[in-house]
């Protein structure tokens, strides 16, 4: 922890000379017997690992068409090859997509193609070795799938798609990542990511009843397991104690309160994150979704909004309908999602984003701001790469850019852009996301947030930005840790609703 | 001899690249996309992602984002090469479409910036640290296949003249189970060598990103969970299960 330091900027955008070898290593901590085992995984390596591994690879090729075309289509043209934060921070050429992809095509290649059979040197093939998978464990764990090299690829590939492979097959022989299986243990035992159990829940949201009554004289609400509510809230459990997502939470609430809706959260289901996704097992990322299958049935709830956080809300808008039947669109037959789809209010998006909510709520006059209260702050806004590159808001293509930006222009005066290469679809992955937030990951993390961290600099100095705005626990979580580490303030990032409780005016002279 | 060398080489080749292809596009097709995955912003409707297909393979949009040298070469290239392949078929048409008469002199420039854009992507394969990195032997044998392929056709029309009218006859005769004269010139055999070569090496390598970007998941689906269940077979078995 010590000796990891922040790499010296780039004059932007100047490619980085590679370093092989730069990132080698054990990689994260691998996760222990208990704690795979918790959730079906064999406890340790496998004898046979080789065997299980190419058939897991085949078994998935015939699953995913993504990653069958994928391993096919590359010509190593090299768009890709500049666009990852973690060969730009690391220099590690294992880190460019096309490298990090290139560790499992070759094996593809041996085991599934007929050059790569005949001629293994020629196609770049080689066998699945006990190196070959030490090094898919370090490099797929130096990948959070933030979808940035899908942007640049001329036949769309996405190394998430192949991270996301090679994490299942990893797993699948008993090799899996300590950090991402402990957090779906605790989701699976608990019901949320941090493990905080109802009843400390209970008690964080009436502290929180009683510190937002001190400061505004409001009783602003923050109900759980209410029967009947209107709204279902599945936010991050970050959410619920850190700093500065809290703040966020508040906002919600005050939202919420402004607005008159009538919403709860629920003990039992009280995580929008699932990490499901990022170790590619359908079955968790399908039985972390069904909790709020679970709870929206169980609370009879019109409709389900998702709180701040990037991963959760492209599983949530991508994914939920598929996997648990929160959407709308069902095939009249189909009762599993019927079920369901028929207790919604499908006059409103199902599910909806907090912004989506709260933006509507503006437009339709119901929010009212005192900007100034925001006037300390000159804010930009991160966009976080889920979001941006896996999910939508609103009723256009890109409405996930302009809605929380919108917001922010509602509750402040000051807000400015970063350059637009590091924007919108162009986003820089935080450094922490895709199961990568933990600390024995600190060095790949830091460097990571290079290329974000060299435009955060640049629009402090030109244009006084003290606050980034996001809307993801898992970037705004990262950036509290690194922003010191390059020479910010840890109190500079914040949510986008943070700036909405900042500003909102409650009560009756609204 | 060389006739029915050639014949041979190429019904097999031939034989080889169409059911290649069509098996590869088989297994694409029927391999389920379990999940929306469209990289967005996406279209939201059908529309919409027709159009996005059609810029991402007439224009290679999204290479033009990620760098304009490799995107002025590819596409230098792959434009060259779709206007010689239809200017190629003068060769297996009696008589000569209007169209493929008309593009005649404009399918010999398209060969030569054919060249060219090839020589620039291999320029950037030797040269360009991080792209020399992650090539393979292949892939800059691929390269120059195609170059030997254009540079021997541009020299049949520049420098050493073949007997196109034999030549003609020998293609058309072949599509008819004819075997006719083959001129045997240097030239030309090395160019249709080469050929049957790409024919056959085609839908076991990276070639396959030809048919391989209409079936890709981040470019071909539609923007629109929210508002239509989206289920593959093996996921709705899930369901049934439980």
């Amino acid at each position: 922890m010590a000796d990891i330091t922040a790499p010296a900027y780039r004059i932007i955008p100047i490619v980085p000379k590679l370093k092989p070898g730069a990132m080698e290593g054990k990689g994260p901590f691998v996760a222990s017997d208990k704690i795979n085992e918790a959730i079906g995984f064999p406890g340790q390596l496998v004898e046979d690992w080789h065997d299980k591994a190419i058939a897991k690879m085949g078994d998935l090729l015939s699953k995913y068409r993504s990653l069958k075309v994928y391993m096919d289509a590359c010509v190593h043209c090299g768009a890709c090859s500049d666009k990852c934060h973690y060969f730009i921070g690391t220099q590690d050429p294992k880190n460019m997509p096309v490298a990090r992809q290139d560790l499992m095509r070759s094996v593809y290649r041996r085991y599934f193609t007929l050059p790569g059979k005949f001629f293994p040197k020629l196609v770049g093939a080689r066998d699945l070795t006990r190196e070959v998978l030490d090094e898919w464990y370090n490099y797929f764990n130096q990948c959070s799938e933030c979808r940035r090299c899908s942007v640049f690829c001329p036949y769309g590939i996405d190394t998430a798609e192949v991270t996301m492979a090679a994490r299942e097959i990893l797993d699948s022989v008993g090799y899996g990542q300590k950090y991402s299986n402990e957090i779906i243990g605790k989701v699976h035992k608990i019901g949320n990511n941090l493990g905080l159990p109802g009843p400390a829940l209970r008690d964080t949201l009436e502290g929180l009843e009683e510190d937002v009554k001190d400061a505004t004289g409001i009783d602003v609400k923050f109900p759980m397991d209410v029967k009947g509510a209107e709204v279902l809230l599945i936010t991050p459990s970050a959410d619920f104690f850190a700093e500065p997502h809290i703040d966020s939470l508040i906002g919600y609430a005050k939202v919420f309160h402004a607005t008159g809706t009538s919403w709860t959260l629920s003990s039992m289901s009280s995580e929008a994150g699932n990490f499901g996704m990022f170790i590619g097992n359908y079955e968790q990322l399908r039985t972390i979704a069904m909790r709020i299958r679970q709870a929206a049935l169980e609370l009879g709830v019109k409709r389900i909004v998702v709180g701040e956080c990037g991963h959760a809300w492209r599983v949530a808008y991508s994914f939920w309908n598929t996997l648990n039947g929160v959407g709308d669109g069902a095939d009249a037959d189909d009762k599993f999602a019927q079920m369901l789809q028929k207790q919604l209010d499908h006059r409103y998006k199902q599910p909806m984003h907090i912004c989506e909510f709260t933006w509507d709520a503006i437009q339709a006059g119901e929010l009212s701001f005192d900007r100034s209260l925001n006037d300390k702050h000159v804010i930009t806004f991160h966009d976080s790469c889920n979001v941006a590159r896996g999910s939508r808001m609103g009723d256009f293509a890109g409405g996930q850019f302009e809605i929380p930006r919108n917001i922010i222009k509602a509750c402040a005066n000051n807000f400015v852009e970063m350059d637009p290469r590091t924007t919108r679809e162009q986003t820089f992955c935080c450094g922490g996301g895709g199961g990568l937030l933990t600390d024995d990951l600190l060095d790949v993390r830091v460097k990571g947030a290079l290329p974000r961290m060299e435009v955060l600099q640049q629009v402090k100095d030109e244009q006084g930005v003290n606050f980034m705005a996001t809307i993801c626990a898992i970037c705004k979580a990262q950036f509290t840790k690194v922003l010191p580490i390059y020479g910010f303030d840890r109190k500079m990032v914040g949510g986008v609703h943070q700036l909405v409780s900042n500003a909102i005016i409650l009560g009756e002279d609204k | 001899m060389a006739s029915i060398v050639f014949a041979i080489l190429f019904y097999l080749a031939t034989l080889l690249f169409v059911v290649g292809v069509l098996y590869r596009i088989n297994i694409y097709a029927r391999t389920p996309a379990p999940l929306k995955i469209p990289t967005t912003p996406a279209p939201t409707t059908k529309g919409g992602v027709v159009l996005r297909m059609t810029r991402e393979v007439l224009f290679f949009e999204s290479l033009f984002k990620a760098n304009l040298w490799t995107w002025a070469a590819g596409w230098l290239f792959h434009a060259g090469l779709a206007l010689v392949t239809l200017r190629h078929l003068r060769y297996f048409t009696e008589p000569v479409w209007g169209w493929v008469a008309f593009i005649q002199p404009f399918g010999i420039y398209a060969g030569i910036a054919m060249l060219l854009g090839l020589c620039g992507l291999w320029a950037r394969r030797l040269f360009v640290e991080r792209i020399r990195y992650i090539s393979t032997p292949s892939d800059h044998l691929m390269l120059v296949l195609l170059i030997g392929i254009a540079a021997t056709g541009l020299l049949m029309k520049f420098v050493a003249h073949t007997d196109v009218i034999a030549v003609k006859g020998f293609f058309i005769g072949l599509m008819h189970f004819d075997i006719l004269h083959f001129p045997t010139d240097l030239l030309l055999v090395v160019h249709l060598s080469l050929v049957v070569l790409l024919l056959v090496v085609f839908p076991f390598s990276k070639l396959l990103h030809a048919p391989g970007v209409f079936f890709s998941p981040t470019r071909n689906q539609t923007d629109n969970p929210r508002e239509k269940r989206h289920l593959s077979a093996w996921a709705a078995k899930l369901e049934a299960e439980k």
